[in-house]
This record gives C-alpha cells, structure tokens and sequence, in this order.
C-alpha cells in the first residue's frame, strides 16, 4: 500500500527537509518501521522505548487520531494520508 | 449601556456585519479577555481585540522587549526596548482605543497565582511560549470552566484550537503530556517567521471575538494546521478523551503541576 505521510517540522532534519513522504504499509505500525528503514532514528523520536508513541504526539490517517482508531494497528489503504502532529509550544 | 456617537463610528464596520449589531458591539465592550503572553502571538491577539472594542483586556508576560523580538511582536517599537512588555503594551494599545482598559501583569505565571489572575476574565488566550506555562494554562482553565483559546507554532507551522471545558476536548486531550526537557528544540533554535505568529494570532483573535458575539462555529473538537510553506490550512479531529488525566472520567491531575522549565530560564529566554 502506497501511503504518504506528512513529517512535522521539528522532525524534517531526519528527512532531510522533506515534509512528503511515500512508504509502503499495511498498518500504522509497519508505516513507523518503514519510515525507520528509510530515515534511521525517525521512530525514536515518535516511539518511546517500549514502542508506545509518545504522549506529545499523535498520529492522524487523513483526519482521525489513531487513538480513537485502533492505534498501531489501525490499517492503512492505498491514497490515505498519515500526519505526524507534535505539540508545539511558539509564542 | 448604549453607544456613544464616537463609538458608533468607530465600530460601524463592525456593527453591520450581520450578527454583530449594536448589541454585539456592547458585549464585546463588556467583554474581559486575558493574554497570556505578549508575544508573537499575543502582539496581534491584542491589536486586534483592542481594535474591536473589547472592554477589558489583561496582558500577562513577565518578560521585557528585546531588540529581536520586533519582527514580529508588533505592538512594539524601537524604542520599548528594555521595557516591561505588559507595561509598554497598554501605552501603545491605550493610544489604538481609549474604550479597552489594559491591565497589565508583569508575573510569571505559577500554579500560585494563576487561579487568582484568571478568574475575572471570560476569554483566555493562549500565547505563551513554552510547554510549562501552556500544561498550566490548560489545566488551570478546565479547573476554573473558562474558555481557552489556543495557538502556537513552531518555524512555518501553527497550530489553534478553542478548549471549552466540559463541552469538548482540552489540550491534554489531544497532548496528555508535555514533552520532556531538551526533546523538542528550543525556541531560540527554532526560529519563526514573524508574518506566521500573525496568522496564528489572528485565527485566536478572530475565536475569540467570535466567543464574545456568540457568531459561527468556534474551533472546538478539532485543530487547524497552518503550514505556511505550502500555504495550506488542514484540520483534524480532536475527541475528548474520556481518559484524560484532567478532564477525563477518572482525572489523576487534581491541581496544578509546575513542570520545569526546560526553555530557557536566564534573563535571556526569548519568545521562539
């Protein structure tokens, strides 16, 4: 499944600026392994160390929060939109 | 209260807007907003809502202006350096409209005094710049029941929404937890196009008037996105989270929290 996700701007210096990016994925899980293998050190900064995302992030396939989903395992399909939102904290 | 004849004048593209009216006029000068933070964000929160006519405005920033907050902090002119910024605030906002009384308060806010400041005002704006102030904000008013008007960004990015408490979702829903010290860049690093912190303030300006006049649909339940290098807008829902440590069913957070500040805390934090 061809998905694009959308990468924050505090995390574009992993992406090397790109705010667009293609994986393949069936689910959420696999989209953050797939984002892994292609910019290393990208999942560390979603997930903590047990694999959870972090509490200062959500996930949204095209308008929903996963958390309200089914979290890791919410499945993806061909043409969805993956947005990684953190909090911001600019004044 | 009736309108004056100067202040028919002065608001009368406003009074004819359908919705707004003479009576919208009278409650937007009966109104109490309170800024939290003076800044990027709070510089046009101010100069629109004094424009508008709104009664009372409190201005909450510790912090005095500096040289590089100008570019986009434009309540403000060369020579307000070194001044205090709630101080330096009113006289210029006095100057744009006799009719809003400014109360400046020049205090860091603290889970100590938050609750005693807060609690005259309808309308709280958030224009803070750093996590501990916006968990304490949030927190303090899903306690108090006032309506929070959120913004921040972050470089080319914002990010608004409108927290009614008990009606919809708070900021903890959407983020329980502030990020911990030194994970997110601070915001001197970061960075900012002052022309962005000015659409971001002016989505909050523009909820908060409509709050005052009871016009629209306010920004509640969902967030807008403003990405202004692709020039797009984008929302996304935001549930209330019934396991939210404030506002959900089973709260764990029963009073304020002063997390520590991990975004400066010499004399030279600045507003990202």
């Amino acid at each position: 499944m061809s998905i694009k996700v959308r990468i924050p701007q505090p995390l574009q210096k992993i992406t090397n600026g790109r705010e667009l990016v293609d994986v393949h994925a069936a689910d959420i899980k696999g989209m953050i392994g797939d984002l892994e293998n292609k910019f290393p050190g990208i999942k560390d900064r979603i997930c903590d160390q047990s694999g959870k995302i972090r509490r200062f992030i959500n996930i949204y396939v095209n308008e929903e929060d996963i958390r309200f989903l089914q979290s890791g395992e919410t499945g993806l399909k061909d043409g969805d939109e993956v947005s990684i939102i953190p909090a911001i904290a600019g004044g | 209260m009736g309108l004056t004849e100067d202040q028919i004048e002065r608001y009368s593209r406003q009074i004819l807007l359908p919705g707004v009216g003479g009576k919208g006029q009278e409650k937007l000068l009966a109104a109490k907003v309170l800024i939290i933070g003076a800044g990027g964000l709070g510089s046009p929160v101010a100069a629109y809502l004094t424009g508008a006519g709104v009664g009372t405005l409190g201005i909450a920033d510790s912090d005095n202006v500096e040289l590089n907050n100008l570019h986009r902090q434009i309540i403000y002119s060369s020579e307000d350096i070194g001044r205090e910024k709630a101080a330096a605030a009113r006289i210029r906002l006095q100057k744009v409209n006799p009719d809003t009384k400014i109360i400046p308060y020049v205090v860091r806010l603290t889970s100590g005094n938050i609750m005693e400041i807060i609690k005259d005002y309808d309308v709280i704006v958030d224009g803070s710049d750093n996590f501990p102030t916006r968990y304490l904000v949030n927190d303090a008013c899903v306690l108090a029941k006032k309506t929070l008007v959120h913004g921040a960004f972050f470089r080319f990015e914002g990010q608004a929404m409108v927290i009614k408490p008990n009606e919809g979702p708070c900021y903890r829903c959407l983020f329980s937890e502030p990020p911990p010290p030194g994970a997110v860049p601070s915001c001197q690093e970061a960075g900012v196009l002052g022309a962005l912190a000015g659409v971001i303030g002016l989505i909050q300006a523009t909820e908060t008037l409509k709050l005052i006049l009871s016009v629209g649909k306010p920004l509640i339940g969902e967030m807008i996105i403003f990405n202004a290098l692709e020039m797009s807008f984008r929302k996304v829902k935001v549930p209330k989270d019934t396991s939210c440590p404030i506002c959900g069913e089973k709260p764990t957070i029963k009073k304020l929290i002063d997390y520590e500040w991990f975004c400066g805390i010499t004399k030279s934090r600045k507003e990202a």
